[in-house]
């Protein structure tokens, strides 16, 4: 077994880390403090080509896997970054790629490797279903050539900041189908050319992650919006969400690193009492103890990450990560935010914001709740617990 | 047209240096980086050469590990790398490196050699003079701006007093100045082409040259002690009641710094 990282992976991580250096605590504060789109930043990640590692070599991205996308995630996230505001970039056409015609992926991808065509946004979550997908009420419904959408979406980020959009909507009712798990269909869904059919709203939420609701109503789309077959979508997307955790993580595990290297270089040189606080066991011990689990996830998400990569299936693996990753990175937040006391609650230290936005990832993109449950399940085969 | 670029590995830039107690030299066994001032050397041949075509090639005196180093440079656009490693180099000083490197230059025979300022390591800022003297080329330094055309070399060179312009034929020598561009960072696509690249390990015996003209033996220069800095001494914290202005001018007037 080799853990460490090949030459050309750490020469990405050094070169992610070189642009990231270039937008420093200040420009992610200003930028968090207006509710701004780091647009700037996304641009130079663009340009340099680190938002189409996943895409294949033919369609004029890099064609690498998790782990490189992972370690891309992680050092914008290490930094100080957010990789929030442009990961599903990276992620969201393995949807067209694994599913979409030739026709489909040739028009499309290579466009999103240059960045000249976003895809960054992906509308499942409902008012009403969150993770009982099956329950989707958004109907698309057949009319002529084309299909028909109405209904309602939330908690859909980035829509303002996406020129595409991957859709799921019901294209036939939960009554009449075979199994649960049909019904349900992709589309992707051209945003520039919704005008007055889609109306988004930005939803302010604790953090800048410019999320939105979006209102359908009588959106036409035409028949090749479809992603693959009509019926199937609630498995594509099942098919895509391994990769998601498996990124999530390495954003959560960056954070972590952000938390752990700031609240013990704090700790290291605040003095109180005549001596470091970091002199003190209750001070370094939490810092300490984040840092173990920061790497333990790691690993689990280095696994999961080459087992995707293998093609292997790596549904428990890419769960734990996220779970463990997500856990370890909160714990960090917590022991750096208690090393700086006062002033950790002070903007300009960074960490209340860092703090607000690594709680996201125990809830998104799934609940932990559910990973557990899916471990109980799926892997211990223990009886449903929900 | 062909530019050789002289690059060098120095010790992470970010992480205070140490001495080696032992050789009185700087301990290089941690993380090496490429020198950030040959930086600016690297995009400046890069434009050059997606103006007129050609190629640009990396030029390096270093041990081994530092193809890993150079493959930055290639991973910007670089089209290949040459380094002279010898365990017999080591300990040479400026006037022991300039021989290998001009002599490692003299058979590329580039149109131009470009050099970043100084090392961020020794800060020697000379090593682009000794090289331009041992190859008989004309010597340009401080560059802030350079075009080639028609076989000149046009350099707007940075002094103290405002720019001059000078122009020298090919092939010559310039040392570039940080002000002179903004490098660009290596891509995705270059990191993953960088491997593929022609990279050339050459000895001293593969440039003619005998080991007694390098390493300390070469050297026309020898350190006797090397030190940290000094502590800086005591600081002063001004509070501002009102009166700092007065007392900071008041602090620099009594040293005439003010």
């Amino acid at each position: 077994m080799d853990f460490r990282l090949t030459e050309e992976q750490e020469a990405i991580r050094e070169a992610v880390g070189e642009v990231c250096a270039r937008f420093p605590d200040e420009y992610w504060r200003a930028v968090d403090a207006r509710g701004d789109y780091p647009g700037e930043f996304v641009t130079a990640l663009t340009e340099s080509g680190w938002l189409a590692v996943l895409i294949p070599e033919e369609y004029g991205g890099a064609g690498l896997g998790l782990v490189e996308a992972g370690i891309v995630l992680e050092e914008i996230n290490r930094s100080g970054g957010n990789g929030g505001a442009c990961h599903a970039q990276m992620y969201t056409m393995g949807t067209v790629l694994r599913h979409g015609s030739d026709e489909q992926k040739r028009r499309y991808l290579p466009e999103i490797a240059e960045g000249r065509l976003r895809l960054q946004a992906f509308a499942v979550t409902e008012p009403t279903t969150g993770s009982d997908t099956t329950q989707l009420a958004t109907r698309a419904e057949r009319r002529g050539d084309g299909y028909v959408v109405n209904g309602q979406k939330v908690f859909i980020s980035r829509a303002e900041h996406s020129d595409l959009m991957l859709l799921l909507a019901r294209t036939t009712p939960l009554e009449q189908v075979e199994s649960r798990s049909h019904g349900l269909s992709v589309f992707l869904v051209d945003l520039r050319e919704a005008d007055g059919a889609i109306e988004i709203r930005p939803l302010e939420v604790m953090m800048n992650h410019h999320t939105c609701e979006l209102f359908m109503n009588d959106l036409e789309l035409p028949a090749d919006s479809l992603i693959g077959e009509e019926g199937l979508g609630l498995r594509y997307i099942l098919d895509g969400m391994n990769a998601e955790r498996i990124l999530i993580a390495s954003e959560a595990i960056g954070d972590g690193r952000w938390f752990v290297e700031r609240g013990s270089r704090y700790a290291s040189e605040r003095e109180v009492f005549g001596r470091p606080i970091g002199a003190n066991q209750g001070v370094q011990f939490p810092l300490a103890q984040a840092y173990a689990q920061v790497e333990a996830a790691s690993l689990v998400r280095f696994q999961a990450a080459t087992m995707f990569d293998a093609g292997e299936p790596c549904g428990p693996q890419a769960n734990m990560a996220k779970l463990l990753a997500s856990q370890a990175s909160w714990n960090a937040a917590n022991a750096c935010m208690t090393a700086h006391g006062g002033y950790g609650f002070a903007c300009e230290y960074d960490v209340e914001r860092k703090f607000r936005e690594a709680k996201l990832l125990e809830i998104a993109p799934v609940s932990n709740n559910l990973v557990l449950a899916y471990i109980g399940q799926r892997v211990l085969k223990m009886p449903r617990s929900y | 047209m062909k530019v050789a670029v002289c690059v060098k590995e120095v010790p992470d830039p970010a992480a205070p240096r140490k001495i080696d107690a032992s050789t009185l030299r700087l301990d290089r066994s941690g993380e090496g980086a490429l020198n950030p001032w040959d930086l600016p050397a690297v995009e400046a041949a890069l434009r050059l050469v997606e103006e007129h075509g050609g190629e640009v090639v990396c030029v390096s005196v270093a041990p081994e590990r530092a193809a890993a180093t150079q493959r930055k440079a290639l991973a910007m656009g670089a089209d290949r790398a040459v380094l002279v490693a010898d365990e017999a180099i080591a300990g040479s000083d400026l006037v022991a490196t300039s021989r290998v490197l001009a002599e490692a230059l003299r058979r590329e025979g580039a149109d131009l050699v470009l050099f970043g300022q100084q090392g961020a390591d020794s800060d020697g800022a000379v090593l682009w003079a000794a090289v331009a003297d041992r190859l008989r080329l004309p010597l340009m330094s401080q560059a802030a701006g350079l075009e080639v055309s028609g076989g000149t070399a046009r350099v707007k060179r940075q002094t103290e007093h405002g720019y001059e312009v000078i122009e020298a034929p090919l092939p010559c020598v310039v040392a570039v100045s940080d002000a002179i561009n903004e490098p660009r960072y290596p891509s995705l696509k270059g990191i993953m082409g960088a491997k593929k690249k022609p990279q050339e390990t050459l000895s001293l015996a593969d440039l003619g040259l005998d080991a007694g003209g390098v390493g300390e033996a070469g050297s026309g220069t020898a350190v006797y002690a090397l030190g940290p800095p000094p502590p800086r001494g005591d600081s002063l914290v001004v509070e501002d009641d009102g009166q700092a202005a007065e007392r900071i001018l008041e602090f620099l007037v009594e040293r005439k710094l003010a």
